[in-house]
């Protein structure tokens, strides 16, 4: 593979100094991706939305193909060869993911619809076996969603404490306030790996230090980090680790919770069915081992499939390489749109920071602005991100927000710069 | 530039930035909340009724030129109209925004037919009528 040429093309306006290089073929990977071809309004895509859903190549939509074409029958009921095919099949991609986020052992991966279910499966069953009234869940301010509103089922039905820590001026967690929110009645601390607005990464080996201190346990909401970052789950020090396959490449429809296997060990089960049990009379039933236990009715197989191929053809460029292609992208970008009159871009400036710009620009709201990008084949989001109460904040209750994968390129980033003035200078010439 | 030039024109912008009868209305008969879950686009209606016309419109929001804009340019339309014929209106603008071609009755409201093109904003610009529709039915509920 011959390096993509990134060099004085790319230097509008001279502003673009700095390193150039990535470790990527990001043209051979572009190739990858069929979608990436397209075009949309006329123009050619330039997909800056990864952090909502990434692209898939070729090899996961080639994998589930094949798997449907060849193997397809219902898992664990080994009663034919299909059947006995397709439980390999489904039992491999858990041994990649595993082996992906570092996990000791493939039996402490379960297997979800996202993250979203995986921190779910975390409330309704630690939760519910574990907390009682006035225990109490320290979370961020930056969360998702999908990290907030599963313990607000656990504040309402046990009387479960939130206590949310706020940021630094520089919008990276406040280490100190965590600290100082930890009491001997915190049972969870829970937060993200990345976040999904600011790109502001955690630094997690010190939050698990502190809530394994205090006597808590670490969830980590791993959805955007796991796309983004190598994941050692044992180094990382978190008890919990959930994450999201169609960020990563993968398809919709399947997600992971991996959790410490003494602790999934002894959860009781999230869902009830097939699968999850060893025996059923009519009044009562017993449960199977971990992982089985969490996987109640028919999974999502060929999903799982495609999951792992996923995370092979990660593995196979190299997480270090994808971080570093990250961080020159996000270097760039942020020297771009900072240096635009009249655009915030949120979230900490360092080495601690993803691909994810969230910005505002004065005097055109954020979904005017993905209208306008959109007209020019420029895909970002805009909204809240599912994280309310961190507009909240932030005082900025609606962002747009560009986020950027392995196989964006600098043209990319300059292309959105270039569009962002375009539109602020539409807007001002008709005030 | 298609969208720029077509949907963020003169008129929109300065209704979303001046926009007419914004703001609390001191004797209003209905105050209705709109919300758009999906974007966080909020907006709060007053409506006065008198001899079955609505005598005055205003409202108050926060979100995109879109909704700001058509929020305005409803206020205007509906004011003085009787509320049969200011529900009746609200049906015309949902289907100028389906594609389903502009009435005159809209009068200056028509500026947002381009939505029509656009299905991630026909929310925005329907979250004021789709408000107005909320706001008469409860109004003629207490009627009854």
């Amino acid at each position: 593979m011959t390096p993509r040429p990134t060099s004085a093309d790319v230097t509008l306006d001279g502003r673009l100094d700095g390193p150039l290089d990535t470790p990527l073929d990001v043209s051979a990977i572009r190739a990858d991706f069929p979608i990436l071809a397209r075009k949309v309004n006329n123009e050619p895509l330039v997909y800056l939305d990864s952090a909502a859903s990434s692209q898939k190549p070729r090899h996961v939509i080639e994998a589930m193909r094949a798997y449907y074409e060849g193997h397809h029958a219902n898992v664990h009921r080994g009663a034919h060869r299909l059947s006995v095919e397709a439980t390999e099949l489904y039992e491999q991609a858990r041994r990649k993911v595993a082996a992906f986020i570092g996990a000791p052992t493939a039996d402490s991966v379960v297997f979800t619809r996202n993250t979203t279910e995986a921190i779910n499966l975390v409330a309704a069953s630690w939760g519910r076996a574990n907390l009682r009234e006035g225990d109490e869940i320290v979370l961020s301010h930056a969360e998702h969603h999908a990290n907030i509103v599963p313990w607000h089922f656990l504040a309402r039905e046990k009387g479960v404490v939130l206590k949310p820590v706020g940021l630094t001026p520089d919008q990276r967690l406040d280490l100190q306030a965590l600290e100082a929110a930890l009491t001997p009645r915190t049972r969870l601390v829970t937060t993200f790996h990345m976040s999904n607005v600011l790109g502001a990464i955690n630094d997690l080996p010190t939050i698990a230090s502190l809530a394994h201190d205090a006597g808590a346990l670490l969830h980590v909401d791993g959805a955007q980090g796991a796309p983004h970052l190598a994941v050692d789950v044992a180094s990382l020090g978190c008890d919990f680790y959930t994450l999201s396959g169609h960020k990563m490449l993968g398809p919709t429809g399947i997600g992971a919770l991996w959790a410490r296997a003494e602790l999934l060990d002894a959860m009781p089960p999230f869902l009830g069915g097939g699968e999850m049990i060893t025996r059923v009379s009519m009044f009562d039933s017993s449960y199977a081992e971990i992982p089985k236990r969490f996987e109640a009715g028919t999974p999502s197989i060929a999903e799982a499939v495609g999951l792992g191929a996923a995370v092979d053809y990660l593995s196979g460029i190299g997480m270090d390489k994808i971080r570093a292609h990250d961080e020159l992208l996000t270097a760039h970008a942020l020297r771009r749109l900072d240096a635009i009159d009249g655009l915030t871009v949120y979230g900490p400036r360092g080495p601690d920071r993803g691909g994810i710009a969230a910005f505002t620009l004065a005097g055109v709201h954020a979904h005017d602005l993905a209208t306008a990008l959109d007209d020019m084949g420029i895909a970002i989001r805009a909204g809240h991100h599912c994280a309310q109460p961190l507009g909240k904040y932030l005082g900025a209750a609606a962002t747009a927000r560009a986020s950027f994968y392995l196989y964006n390129d600098l043209d990319e980033v300059e292309a959105l710069a270039l569009a962002l003035v375009d539109v602020r200078d539409h807007f001002a010439a008709h005030a | 530039m298609g969208v720029l030039d077509d949907l963020y024109q003169s008129a929109i912008l300065d209704h979303s930035r001046h926009p007419r009868n914004h703001g609390e209305l001191d004797e209003h008969h209905v105050a209705q909340e709109g919300l758009n879950p999906s974007c966080g686009d909020e907006l709060t209606l007053y409506l006065r009724v008198d001899g079955g016309r609505v005598a005055a419109a205003s409202f108050v929001g926060e979100g995109c030129a879109i909704s700001q804009a058509a929020s305005s340019l409803m206020t205007e339309a509906i004011t003085g109209l009787e509320l049969a014929a200011a529900h009746e209106l609200a049906q015309r603008f949902k289907a100028m925004i389906r594609g389903l071609g502009a009435d005159e009755s809209l009068g200056e409201s028509r500026v947002l037919q381009g939505i029509a093109k656009l299905p991630a904003r026909v929310k925005c610009a329907t979250l004021p009528w789709v408000t107005l529709e909320l706001a008469l039915s409860r109004f003629t509920e207490r009627a009854d």
